[in-house]
């Protein structure tokens, strides 16, 4: 029979031991994992990016469900182990649940330690060390308001530009003089405040926190010299201790943590535990390489290799604030025997320092320049002697007697056993060999086949550089297709930082994302204009010199300069009034061209620019408005004549296509929306090659979309069915709205389908009932502020220069 | 008979065009874009794209560049030249600010 393997704990030293488990050795056990979170495995350390914005929840998944799925593990999200029975080898749950097991792995990790001044309890004092913590940190940052965060190390610091970019401002007190003075020198660490100040971020060193202040939430801290600092939310960041409490009181030996031996085993002989609950050879580690190192033992140890040991590590530490480069390892204390040498170069705001004892590197800090990190790192762990280069050391590896190398030739210049990823001990000759091996051509699959930059993802330049040597023009970095030529970023990443940092105009998104060019261009001022329309209904003032001219005057430009005049018919439906005013405008304005459209309606071609005022105004006055023939927008509902008139008719098509034309006009889109409503399957209305489609059957609606009829012919897929018309409704409008948040500029739906995937959108519109109510809901909230007819502000003489020549000078005329 | 003269010919204020926008000033010689880059420069060019004779007034200025609204030519404000690979001229009217009002330096007949 299989043995039982349970583990407590599903971080990320728990889900790398059982990946390297189920890789070895799949079938030895049957595996049930518990797991305290209420969620599957992720990668923890990137939070920070999760917290300010860079990345999205999805992205830091690891392990999904499916994962789990197909190596058959039973994972218990939620499941709080209480108890241990080392007799009855049995662990207990929260819910009072038993289960039995073989053998046991406890990876429970580590707790936040709180400081238990007074006022540590309130509500609003966070640690941070999971998800739930970073969305208590995204609440609080919603309103805006302060935040203190205590504590200046590499969490704290992570915490408080995550909150300074969602538009908190923020406090960080930290007790010692410098920040992060375990693992930076005071010249660095000193660089590093300024850093964060520059960041807008408030730096108290030497701070004593005395106590919280609040009466049923935190309002404030007070250190010990009196000092109030007022706040909304209270970052707790100041250590870890190893989560040992389960095993201590099974009776298992614990220090400070859980202590096991080389080959990861506890006292007891079926228990073995791994990550920062331990504690070996007398560390405890707070850094994820030493905890992938232990798992991979500890994985060769459950497969049946019981030579694997584990010996210890020696750790380095990147911060990961965007645009903070800062790298140290080892010891760097001044000390008898002791030598260093020191680069600064102020100017660049550079700053690096190794410590030297007898001739070997045993510290190193670096600032504001670190790729030659990993170099000084591997030097220091090989105790490699360094006589011969002391000289320019300190200028690191690619220096060569003057000028530097460009980076590439840097990276060249690397030995195969240099390690590149920090995270995962991942050296470039495996890189170079993988992708060779296996033909990989992007960074997601060396990703998947090295683990190299797929956890803190520092190493990530490293490792396109390396791409880009061994496949020369073969790759292609950054699968990211950027914007445009004015900056680096892609849409979505584009579309993300607008929602994240709060940015509220075409200006502000420039500056902060760093747009290359001084005001953009015609591909990516429109695209971020419609973002902003998207990310701020109502709260953003649209930027209409931004918008093609279509859309700035609300008509279609014409080969010859002219333009033309499509008003809205509900559904394609009109009557004598309407038509009597659209021909009296034609003999009035001389328009020289009236047609029936595609969309059924009528198109007046040939407009002058100067008369479009006018020919609106009497539109307007028989209830005509804009048809946004010309709009990334809402254009047309077709319909069929339905259930009113035809014999076949199943559902009054028509009355449902004017109720979604009057809901959805006006609503600004990435690309522009048509739709048709079929009364039966003959489908008149052609819905089924439309954006959004409906046929209706005698049980109800079919709604449809993701077809084309344009540049490329495609018939529409079936998004579900709905019973009743609202039901219908709400559907439609919520896949509008989902497309409207999270398709690319200029992508219609069917390219949008076809890049997230049907079953995706499927998911959120007709699976998940409360996402599709949220969803329809927020397309109606800003539909509040796009439905006034831009025809009729602009007959009332909003941007009137627009149709006005700002001179006219007739022949003979003189200057005045 | 009327001799043909250039001069400075006040057509109106700064202020009249709006910010990375363009008017049309109508003059005998044809139309003129007036363009008002984001940092308040005034650039003017004869309102035909170089390519099929676009309304360059229409197109959406950046930086010293406006892009035609018909095919996306981008043509330099300060030379009237196509950027890019495309070829061609708009022609440039010189044009200065003065107490901020706008001048064009206009054949006139005298
Ligand atoms: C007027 C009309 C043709 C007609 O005389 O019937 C028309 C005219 C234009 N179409 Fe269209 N399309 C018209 C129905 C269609 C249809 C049929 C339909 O809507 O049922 C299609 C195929 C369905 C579709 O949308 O895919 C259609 C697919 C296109 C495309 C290809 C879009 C695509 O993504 O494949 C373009 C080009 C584009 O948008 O980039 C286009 C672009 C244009 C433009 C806007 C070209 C331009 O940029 O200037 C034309 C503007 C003329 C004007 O000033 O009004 N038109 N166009 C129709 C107006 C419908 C309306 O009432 O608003
Ligand atoms: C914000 C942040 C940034 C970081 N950045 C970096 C970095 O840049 N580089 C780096 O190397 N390291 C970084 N770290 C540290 C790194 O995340 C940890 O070293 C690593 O996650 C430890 O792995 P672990 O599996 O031991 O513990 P964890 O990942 O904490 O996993 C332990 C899991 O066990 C669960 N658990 C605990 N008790 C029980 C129980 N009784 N029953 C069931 N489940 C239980 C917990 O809920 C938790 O999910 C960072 C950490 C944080 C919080
Ligand atoms: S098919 Fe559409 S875009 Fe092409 S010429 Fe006809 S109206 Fe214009
Ligand atoms: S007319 Fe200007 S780009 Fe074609």
């Amino acid at each position: 029979m299989t043995q039982k393997l349970v583990v407590i704990g599903n971080g990320m030293a728990a889900g790398r031991m059982l990946e390297h488990l189920t890789e070895q050795a799949p079938d030895a056990y049957s595996i049930t994992v518990f797991g305290a979170e209420p969620r599957v495995n992720y990668n923890r350390i990137l939070l920070s990016p999760v917290l300010s914005g860079e990345k999205t929840f999805d992205e830091i998944v690891t392990h999904d469900d499916a994962w789990y799925a197909a190596r058959g593990i039973t994972l218990v999200k939620g499941g709080e182990i209480t108890a241990i029975d080392r007799a009855a080898r049995t662990v207990t749950a929260r819910d009072g649940g038993v289960t039995p097991y073989d053998r046991l792995v406890v990876a429970t990790g580590s707790m936040p330690f709180i400081v238990p001044v007074p006022g540590h309890k309130l509500p609003g004092v966070v640690a941070y060390r999971d998800l739930d913590d970073v969305n208590a940190m995204l609440a609080a940052a919603e309103n805006g308001g302060r935040a203190v965060v205590i504590g200046g190390g590499l969490l704290g610091l992570e915490a408080a530009a995550g909150l300074r970019m969602r538009g908190m401002a923020v406090t960080v007190l930290h007790l010692m003089p410098t920040l992060m003075e375990r693992q930076l020198d005071t010249a660095a660490g000193y660089l590093l405040q300024q850093a964060m100040e520059a960041r807008g971020i408030d730096v108290i060193c030497r701070a004593n926190t005395h106590s919280i202040l609040g009466e049923d939430h935190v309002t404030g801290v007070r250190l010990d010299d009196g000092t109030e600092i007022a706040a909304d939310i209270v970052v707790m960041a100041v250590g870890i201790r190893p989560n040992a409490a389960l095993a201590k009181s099974a009776g298992l030996a614990v220090n400070r943590g859980l202590l096991v031996d080389d080959h990861m085993r506890t006292d007891d002989p079926s228990i073995h535990a791994v990550g920062e609950c331990v504690e070996h050879r007398g560390q405890c580690y707070g850094l994820v390489a030493p905890l992938f190192e232990m798992a991979k033992v500890l994985a060769a140890q459950l497969a049946g290799d019981a030579t694997a040991a584990y010996e210890g590590s020696v750790t380095s530490t990147k911060l990961k604030v965007t645009g903070v480069d800062l790298f140290s390892a080892g010891d760097f204390a001044e000390g008898e025997g002791r030598e260093e040498i020191v680069l600064r170069d102020a100017a660049r705001g550079v700053y690096k320092r190794l410590v030297i004892k007898d001739d070997r590197i045993v510290g190193a800090v670096m600032y504001g320049e670190t790729a030659d990190g990993g170099w000084f790192f591997d030097l220091l762990r090989k105790a490699t002697p360094i006589a011969d280069m002391r000289d320019t050391l300190i200028f690191g590896q690619s220096f060569a007697g003057g000028a530097k190398l460009d980076p590439m030739a840097a990276v060249a210049a690397l030995p195969d056993e240099a390690e590149i990823c920090g995270c995962n001990g991942v050296c470039k000759g495996k890189i170079t060999a993988t992708i060779a091996d296996k033909g990989l051509t992007t960074l997601d699959q060396v990703r998947a086949h090295t683990k190299a930059s797929a956890s803190c993802g520092s190493c990530t330049g490293l490792v396109e550089q390396l791409m880009a040597l061994t496949l020369g023009d073969g790759f292609t970095r950054n699968a990211v297709q950027p914007v445009c030529a004015c900056t680096d970023l892609g849409h979505d990443d584009v579309r993300r930082l607008i929602v994240a940092k709060g940015l509220k105009s075409v200006p502000a998104v420039m500056q902060e994302l760093e747009w290359k060019t001084s005001c953009g261009c015609a591909k990516c001022r429109p695209a971020l204009n419609y973002y902003l329309v998207a990310a701020w209904p109502g709260d953003y003032a649209d930027d209409y010199q931004s918008r093609f001219v279509n859309e700035r005057v609300h008509a279609n430009i014409q080969k010859d300069g002219t333009y033309s005049v499509v008003p809205r018919m509900w559904g394609g439906v009109t009557n004598a009034a309407e038509l009597r005013a659209i021909a009296d405008v034609v003999d009035k304005f001389q328009i020289p061209s009236v047609k029936m459209t595609g969309g059924q309606r009528v198109d007046l071609l040939g407009v002058r620019k100067e008369d479009l005022p006018a020919v609106w105004a009497d539109l307007n006055a028989a209830g005509l408005v804009s048809g946004h023939a010309y709009g990334k927008a809402l254009r047309t509902v077709k319909t069929c004549v339905g259930s009113e008139w035809c014999r076949f008719g199943t559902q009054d098509s028509t009355g449902l296509g004017i109720r979604l034309e009057k809901i959805m006009w006006g609503s600004w889109t990435p690309a522009k929306v048509k739709l048709g409503v079929s009364g039966c399957p003959r489908n008149c209305a052609e819905a089924t090659c439309k954006d959004i489609g409906v046929i209706c059957v005698d049980s109800g609606y079919d709604v449809h979309f993701a077809g084309a009829a344009g540049l490329e012919i495609k018939g529409t897929e079936v998004l579900g069915h709905a019973d009743t018309e609202d039901e219908a409704v709400e559907i439609i409008l919520a896949l509008t709205q989902a497309y409207r948040e999270q398709a690319r500029y200029l992508e219609r739906i069917y390219k949008w389908a076809a890049r997230v995937g049907l079953d995706a959108i499927r998911a959120q519109i007709m699976d998940d009932v409360e996402q599709r109510r949220l969803l329809a809901a927020r397309f109606l909230f800003s539909q509040q502020f796009s439905q006034t007819d831009p025809w009729a502000e602009r007959v009332a003489g909003l941007h009137a220069h627009e149709f006005r020549p700002m001179a006219h000078f007739e022949p003979r005329e003189a200057a005045e | 008979m009327n001799a043909m003269t250039t001069s400075w010919i006040d057509v109106g204020a700064v202020t009249d065009v709006p910010p990375r926008g363009s008017r049309v000033v109508k003059e005998a010689g044809g139309d003129i874009a007036v363009f008002r880059t984001a940092n308040d420069r005034i650039f003017a060019l004869r309102d035909r794209c170089p390519h099929l004779g676009g309304p360059l007034s229409q197109g959406i200025v950046h930086d010293t560049g406006v892009t035609c609204p018909l095919h996306n030519w981008v043509i330099d404000l300060e030379t009237g030249q196509a950027r890019g690979a495309d070829e061609g001229c708009a022609g440039v009217i010189p044009a200065r600010i003065e107490d901020g009002r706008i001048h064009l330096l206009l054949d006139r007949e005298g």
